[in-house]
């Protein structure tokens, strides 16, 4: 077992190099909407159960059938409303079972990055070549049914292998959103090429904060406005990143859609916000910092003597 | 089920005070008034802790804030290391404007990993206090007394050897101790505890290595206590900080000086949406006359001299 992931070095934030956005934005804001399928009757995995309860478990299933069917359009909607348009992390099951919900967000320019094939079928205990041919399956899926290069990965219902960081770079995916540990990319150290995180924040996920946090929706409205309020007074000194990952079943229901607007609402009326997606702060981090934070984190590692 | 021994109903230890030898029975207002420096009413004790949770933790007690995922979890791992590079440097910060001396309880581990977390403790000349090795040892009775002893023994002397500083506090991990740790920490020169939180004011504690003391130091107010466990708000947060101060500081008119000990956790307060509610908090404590902003070991020694 690893001690610890051996993905990124430290890199204390008050002691890094200055991040810079498109047309000098302090905040690069983005929103990640999990559109998700969940299997009535998934195969076991020995590391972690499908559902509580034994299948059908009907309660939790459908109240996430309820995100493509109701709440995504809604969601949807908002969003154009204030000009966002969604990153989203897709169960590629989903291009067979709805590709009313890959057109629609095609039709917006939405971008569609990688949450595997269910929610149900996790990476735990994966061989290398099972999860090779997972990921091989969900970049030709994605490719088929919109046209779209996948440059993003949030692995399913966020499991893994000690192997898939690894293999995410050996596939040229350009950015995970599986670490946590910062509000700017970062390099990811693998050795088959290039790989950053970007922040995701399971701090401002929906799921975290309603469900397993417990939280009211006006409560959850002020938390994003805070966290973004304090981004965007340290953004003035380097640029920073916020992130609201969102589920359709949860943010969706019509008494919650409300408050989302409102945040929307707040952060889109700010003057030095760029309003954006996962894959153009990818790029523009890739062109424009990838290099030069490689490198400090270089010297800071030769400093420690190679630790 | 077999029945209970007849001696299940004896009471070896049912007399007058305690049914241990720590400390003694006292009651907190008959004790004789403490006096701080420049006549203050209130010390207050602002300690951040600051954490590693190893990815391959098996520890023989239970440790809130650990992994509850399958390995690999980036998950935890990641978001707990969120705290030690950007959650700690915002609460610094706020300790830094508000001219607040303070003390970090930092594990060992830690420290080795990252010795620019010490640098920035002892540029600020704040004090050090040990907090075990990391999050994957607590202390329990299930270890053998030899091993106890060596890890304690071992955490302090990379701290003071990192630090440069005396280290003369113990906070356990998850503050779990086994029947020894307060000998053992004597034995290695440890003047106070941290662990006990069954007082207002420093006391006297018994071990085999001569009297040292504890230090009220409380998780009533632990950020993560609130915040993560209870799931209050932030600004419930807020009123309970200021509800324990403006009640200590009412009481100490009649009753002499009293200790405030507020416990951070980077990875809680430290995250963007919270670090204003801190601030709120700690603004409002040290805009009061008679406030004395202290490191444990400066509280203790003004303790002591009036013992």
């Amino acid at each position: 077992m690893l001690r610890e992931p051996e993905l990124y070095d430290y890199s204390p934030m008050c002691d890094r190099p200055k991040i810079t956005w498109p047309n000098g934005a302090r905040v690069a804001f983005w929103v990640a909407p999990n559109v998700e399928y969940y299997e009535y009757d998934p195969p076991q995995n020995e590391s972690r159960r499908p559902w509580p309860k034994p299948h059908p478990d009907v309660v939790p299933y459908s109240h996430r059938d309820y995100g493509n069917r109701a709440g995504f359009f809604r969601m949807m909607e908002t969003m154009a409303k204030y000009g966002v348009r969604g990153s989203v992390s897709l169960n590629v099951a989903i291009c067979q079972h709805h590709p009313e919900l890959i057109k629609a967000c095609n039709d917006l320019d939405w971008e569609l990055f990688s949450h595997g094939i269910y929610n149900t079928r996790f990476t735990y205990n994966m061989t290398k070549d099972q999860e090779r041919t997972m990921m091989e399956d969900v970049i030709s899926t994605i490719m088929d049914a919109s046209g779209q290069k996948v440059d993003g990965w949030l692995a399913p219902s966020l499991t893994y292998t000690t192997n898939t960081f690894e293999l995410l770079a050996e596939f040229g995916i350009q950015y995970t959103c599986d670490l946590f540990h910062d509000d700017q990319p970062q390099p990811v150290n693998t050795k088959s090429g290039r790989l950053i995180s970007v922040p995701y924040s399971l701090e401002m996920n929906d799921t975290v904060v309603l469900s397993m946090m417990g939280k009211s929706s006006r409560h959850y409205t002020d938390i994003l406005k805070a966290n973004f309020d304090q981004l965007y007074e340290e953004g003035a000194e380097n640029g920073q990143v916020m992130c609201i990952p969102l589920h359709p079943f949860l943010i969706g229901q019509p008494h919650r859609i409300g408050n989302f607007a409102e945040v929307l609402d707040y952060i889109t009326g700010h003057d030095d916000v760029w309003v954006t997606t996962g894959r153009e702060i990818a790029a523009h981090y890739y062109e424009h910092h990838y290099d030069n934070v490689v490198a400090s984190l270089t010297a800071s590692r030769n400093a420690r003597g190679g630790l | 089920m077999s029945n209970l021994p007849d001696d299940y109903l004896t009471y070896s230890n049912r007399a007058l005070g305690m049914d241990h030898d720590r400390y003694t029975w006292s009651q907190l207002h008959e004790r004789p008034n403490v006096t701080w420096p420049n006549g203050a009413r209130v010390a207050l004790w602002v300690v951040t802790q600051l954490q590693w949770f190893p990815m391959d933790m098996k520890p023989g007690v239970p440790v809130p804030g650990g992994s509850v995922r399958p390995y690999p979890d980036y998950w935890n791992y990641t978001l707990r290391d969120y705290g030690n590079r950007i959650g700690v440097y915002r609460i610094f910060k706020v300790l830094d404007k508000l001219g607040i001396n303070a003390s970090v309880a930092i594990n060992s581990a830690l420290a080795e990993r990252h010795p620019f977390l010490i640098e920035q403790i002892n540029q600020r000349g704040w004090e050090v206090i040990a907090n075990g090795l990391d999050m994957g040892h607590p202390l329990h009775s299930g270890m053998d007394e030899a091993e106890e002893a060596a890890l304690i023994k071992g955490v302090l002397d990379s701290l003071r050897n990192l630090s440069g500083q005396p280290v003369r506090g113990w906070l356990s991990p998850i503050r779990s101790e086994s029947f020894n740790t307060p000998d053992l920490a004597a034995a290695n020169g440890i003047d106070y505890l941290c662990d006990w939180m069954n007082d207002d004011m420093p006391y006297a504690f018994e071990t085999k290595s001569g009297t040292i003391h504890n230090m009220p130091h409380t998780t009533e107010l632990d950020d993560q206590q609130i915040l993560i466990n209870l799931r209050h708000t932030e600004q419930e947060y807020v009123d309970q900080l200021k509800d324990q101060f403006d009640c200590l500081y009412a009481e100490s008119e009649k009753y002499g000086g009293r200790v405030m000990a507020i416990n951070l956790n980077p990875w809680v307060t430290g995250q963007a949406y919270r670090i204003k509610a801190l601030e709120k908090a700690l603004s409002y404590i040290t805009g009061h006359d008679g406030v004395w902003s202290a490191t444990g070991a400066d509280i203790l020694d003004a303790f002591k001299a009036q013992a």
